[in-house]
């Protein structure tokens, strides 16, 4: 508590943890490249430099508020170093604007705008390196780095995996993954969190678009879409609408004007996964081996597990991810029809996430040369492919999604924030079906944002403990605590990115905790709206375990090669 | 190949520092006295069992100078280049060693993994410049000459201690 000048004006402050919060909440956007609220202090960029009365110069973001204190957020000294520092940022930049992919959404390319910088005097670097595509998910481009460290912090950070570090010295510094390998040959779990903080473009995901034009334009292929849930919460900020803002309609108009032969709805793979993975859960409860469940639904989480934990394979739900199953469903439901016209079926998946283009590429889903899942798009791939055609996203009339598997519950929906996966199974597995009002009640420790959340439902008479993580290094924290014995659950759901797929390495960024409830709100505000609440009232669902999986079981099951 | 010498080998390194991860550089140092380097499936075993991750550890090994993360000589040949030894030529008794033993800027050590032959900064007796250090012994006042015949003495397995 006290009172700070900023700029000749009195400030009060409360609880702000550093100087640059304060400034911020003042109205003035002090620019940064490597803050993040979520993340520990670096103080790399010095782009947050103040001056105090005195003619000292130091970084806001990493000096504590203090009562009496008074700085100054512009004078000639600042503005000078400010762009003394991008000049010098830019000087060692690949200037290669016009065709880098994340131009105009990059906070270099803005800053200097900004800042007004139209000349760099100093000379561009001659020595290039090689550019990191090892990967499924995500291309680095080490020329683009300003070593902001963000990647860094949040691999390890946020999600206890340390795929990336600062490595070498000098001006031989660089960021790489260990023995400097390339990101696909370590142990990154392709989540695309490091995309998501990262300033520039020296990470960005793997561009996919020219395989979906592809198939697009051979009239041999039967191009069939799924969606999933956390893509219409988030894609209409790449055209100016308010996060949580569902688009599903909208998005269903521009992949057909696009040329998509069938749009459907990755929720409703999610009802399937939540009838299996609740009948295997049963019977795990009835026999007693293999608990806790853990969820299989993300990829993230799956290859963190591999990598770390392989001890908890038998732990893990051998469920397909939705993404998987619906791939599986869809090639088995036009196996017949592609014969009769001669086509073949391409499965796209439009994904909030990175390591969706990772699951689908792993080996043990293709059967017989096919593939579950044969390309995969994210969010803002989507947003990309719609801005090509020159589709004017805000304004279209919205359609409906095809049948049978455009059909979901609201229990699949919100599949696509944390808790979603619980609550949706544990709805199936409650006899009396809750209404929303007792919903709210029933599952308010499974939603919301908190680190790790848990709660305790009765199902068939027997006491269930159950868990949610999002972020891995709550899940890695989690399951130290476990081994340990310290803690005892039936039943977790994990996801690898911070507040579930509303924020995957896929979606519009940055991302803050704010715009996560945001998403997630449009996700539950389906729910609410939906007339089918619960997965196992899904009809076309019940439908398809009677008839088309009556002996293929093993299709929506992992069958690890 | 991870073998279970070298575990029971870096096991103890550890278990000297606690497994405290602030130790980490002792630790490292305390490989690569063992092994003249660092050799990768050691670091990833460090990795696993110090919870640090391999990256991060990889980036300790390349900030300092002093890790090698290639596999170095029996012998090491330090050729100073400091200020002093530099004027006093020091350059030409580098190139004739890279000439000798078929050696370059990034190809530091000979096949045989006899001999590493690097070029350092100051090693502090500027009086004896130019001066090359053969595993810890200094050779005042070198020529490329001399040197010459200092590596084939070590090829031959001559070289003692008190030359």
């Amino acid at each position: 508590m006290g009172t700070m000048i900023i700029d000749n004006k009195k400030v009060e402050f409360s609880n702000e943890k550093n100087v640059l919060e304060v400034i911020r909440k003042t109205g003035i956007d002090l620019p940064t490249f490597c803050y993040y609220s979520e993340l520990s202090i670096y103080g790399a960029c010095r782009m947050c430099i103040v001056e105090d009365k005195w003619g000292n110069i130091f970084t806001s973001c990493s000096q504590l508020p203090k009562d009496g204190m008074s700085i100054s957020t512009q004078t000639p000294k600042l503005r000078r170093y400010r762009k003394n520092i991008l000049e010098l940022l830019l000087s060692s930049h690949d200037r290669d604007c016009t065709s880098c992919n994340i131009t105009g959404r990059c906070d270099l390319q803005k800053l200097a705008r900004r800042f007004g910088i139209e000349e760099i005097r100093f000379g561009e670097l001659d020595k290039k390196l090689p550019i990191d595509d090892s990967s499924h998910s995500i291309v680095r481009n080490p020329n683009k780095c300003i070593y902001c460290g963000d990647c860094v912090r949040v691999c390890e950070e946020v999600q206890g995996v340390g795929a990336l570090s600062f490595t070498h010295r000098g001006s031989d510094l660089r960021i790489s993954p260990a023995f400097n390998k390339g990101i696909g040959e370590v142990n990154c779990v392709d989540c695309g969190q490091c995309r998501t903080s990262c300033p520039t473009g020296a990470i960005t995901v793997k561009d996919d678009r020219e395989d979906f034009w592809e198939v697009i334009w051979d009239k041999n292929k039967r191009v069939v879409a799924q969606i999933a849930p956390a893509v219409r919460v988030a894609l209409g900020e790449r055209f100016g609408m308010e996060a949580g803002e569902v688009t599903i309609g909208k998005i269903v108009a521009s992949l057909k004007k696009v040329g998509v032969n069938e749009v459907y709805d990755t929720a409703f793979a999610a009802d399937m996964t939540v009838m299996e993975e609740s009948e295997e859960f049963v019977q795990r409860l009835t026999s007693e081996e293999n608990l806790p469940l853990f969820t299989s639904c993300c990829p993230g989480w799956v290859k963190f597990a591999e990598n770390r934990y392989p001890e908890l394979e038998n732990n893990i739900s051998s469920c397909k991810s939705p993404q998987q199953m619906f791939g599986a469903v869809v090639k088995e439901y036009y196996k017949e029809k592609d014969k009769e016209d001669g086509k073949e079926t391409v499965m796209v998946s439009v994904m909030p996430c990175t390591a969706k283009k990772a699951e689908a590429a792993r080996e043990e889903f293709e059967v017989d040369g096919v593939r579950d899942v044969d390309i995969v798009i994210t969010t803002n791939e989507l947003a990309r492919i719609i801005k090509e055609m020159g589709i004017v996203f805000d304004e279209l009339e919205d359609e409906s999604l095809d049948m049978p598997f455009g059909l979901a519950s609201g229990a699949g929906i919100i599949f696509g924030a944390t808790g979603g996966v619980t609550e949706a199974v544990v709805t199936r597995l409650l006899k009396d079906k809750p209404d929303h009002t007792e919903k709210q009640v029933i599952f308010k420790n499974v939603r919301g944002m908190d680190n790790i959340k848990e709660s305790i439902f009765t199902v068939d008479g027997r006491e269930v403990k159950v868990a949610i993580v999002h972020g891995l290094k709550n899940a890695d924290d989690l399951i130290k605590m476990i081994k340990s014995g310290e803690r005892y659950y039936d039943f977790i759901e994990v996801m690898a990115c911070p507040g579930g797929c509303v924020s995957g390495g896929g979606q519009p960024s940055p991302v803050d905790t704010e715009l996560r409830k945001e998403r997630a709100k449009g996700l539950y505000k389906i729910d609410r709206t939906s007339f089918i609440k619960s997965s196992d009232k899904n009809p076309i669902v019940s439908k398809i375990f009677e008839d088309m999986l009556k002996d293929k079981k093993h299709l929506i099951h992992v069958h690890k090669k | 190949m991870l073998t279970s010498e070298m575990i029971e080998t870096v096991d103890t390194i550890i278990n000297e520092h606690d497994n405290n991860q602030s130790s980490i550089i002792s630790i490292l140092q305390g490989i690569q006295r063992e092994y003249r380097y660092l050799p990768e499936e050691a670091l990833n075993y460090v990795s696993d069992r110090m919870d640090i991750s391999s990256s991060k550890i990889y980036g300790i090994a390349t900030f300092y100078e002093n890790f090698s993360l290639e596999p170095k000589g029996k012998h090491i040949i330090k050729i100073c280049d400091g200020t002093a030894c530099h004027i006093r030529k020091s350059q030409p008794i580098l190139d004739a060693l890279r000439k000798e033993l078929s050696l370059s800027e990034d190809r530091i050590t000979t096949d045989d993994l006899l001999i590493t032959v690097e070029m350092v900064s100051c090693l502090g007796a500027c009086s004896l410049a130019p001066v090359v250090n053969v595993d810890g012994v200094v050779y005042a006042k070198m020529t490329p000459s001399k040197t010459q015949a200092l590596v084939r003495k070590i090829k031959e397995g001559q070289l003692s201690e008190d030359n």
